[in-house]
């Protein structure tokens, strides 16, 4: 460095110039994760929506339907996701503490997890299949139980909205964990090469707020697919 | 944020306690408490959903309040879409 009368700060190659310093830079990522989240969260609540105003018009197809859904799968896939968010969390604090072995275990559990996810995901999809609960030509609801308390049988049309909601919106979120599983795969690479240090995790941090996002979503779309209505028929 | 870093034990508790919600919530929906059982499984859904954005999105410890004004138009968002739809299908008779 010259004796030049303009200070040049030093600061290591993860430092962008135009950022007062790693702090700053972390703030303005994480804000800018943040956003996108937010219009995450607006992509979802379009189907949120159309999914309370059908589930309020046609309740007992949505129950019906509901039951029809194998409670212990979507269980387990939920346990499986919040693991796969424990890992995903430790191995933020991994990156933090410069941890680079550990970081890149972590990280293959959450792509383990979230490859499981999918599997247990794409067992339910294919028993709905053989079972023709997927909306079109041979759609047939006619084995579903009929909630007692309901008059009349259940309307195949109105079955059918059920069951295009539950395979938009499970789709929906697979697609994000795909897309999800894709990102960890680079961020595995990524950590295994030595690229984040305890200076610079941005990527590792900002990967785990999108995990974590549609961790959420899942946390939502359980309860309000598979748990309408089990109490038990009488 | 240069806040210091949670204990493993720590996220550890985090994740005991949303797998036994979890638990919880499946078991509870098997017992008849009429329209009550939305109301619980949405409860339940928004304490675990509480648990990950504070604790696992670090939410709670960032210092960023601008972070945490996006978030809650966000959530605001979200609840007018769902609210001011809903106060119109409710409220018009369509038959």
């Amino acid at each position: 460095m010259s004796d030049s009368p303009i200070a040049v700060e030093q600061h290591g190659p993860e430092l962008l110039h135009h950022f007062v310093d790693t702090e700053q830079q972390r703030d303005a990522a994480s804000l800018g994760m943040w956003l996108f989240l937010a219009t995450e969260i607006m992509f979802f609540g379009g189907m949120f929506c159309a999914y309370l105003i059908y589930r309020y018009w046609y309740y007992n197809e949505f129950a019906a339907g509901s039951r029809s859904l194998d409670i212990w799968l979507g269980t387990v896939n939920t346990a499986v996701l919040i693991c796969s968010s424990l890992t995903v969390a430790l191995g933020v604090r991994a990156a933090r503490m410069g941890k680079r072995k550990l970081l890149v275990i972590l990280l293959l559990l959450t792509i383990v997890f979230g490859l499981a996810f999918l599997g247990i995901k794409g067992v339910e999809w294919y028993n709905k299949y053989t079972e023709h609960h997927i909306p079109g030509h041979s759609f047939n609801a006619s084995d579903l139980e009929k909630p007692p308390y309901s008059r009349g049988g259940i309307d195949q049309q109105h079955e059918q909205i059920y069951f295009s909601l539950y395979f938009a919106m499970t789709g929906l979120h697979a697609l994000h964990m795909i897309i999800g599983v894709g990102i960890f795969v680079f961020l595995t690479y990524c950590a295994w090469k030595g690229r984040y240090t305890p200076k610079y995790y941005t990527p590792i941090e900002m990967g785990g707020l999108y995990w974590h996002f549609v961790d959420i979503v899942w946390i939502y779309l359980f309860p309000l697919l598979y748990l309408i209505d089990r109490k038990p028929l009488r | 944020m240069s806040e210091h870093i949670m204990s493993s034990k720590f996220y550890y508790t985090i994740w005991i306690a949303l797998l036994c919600l979890t638990v919880i919530t499946a078991a509870v929906s098997f017992v008849d408490l009429g329209p009550f059982n939305t109301v619980v499984a949405l409860v339940i859904a928004t304490f675990k959903a509480l648990l990950v954005v504070l604790f696992f999105m670090h939410v709670k410890y960032t210092s960023e309040k601008l972070t945490k004004m996006v978030i809650v138009a966000a959530i605001f968002w979200l609840f007018l879409l769902l609210a001011l739809s809903m106060a119109d299908y409710t409220t018009r008779l369509l038959s």
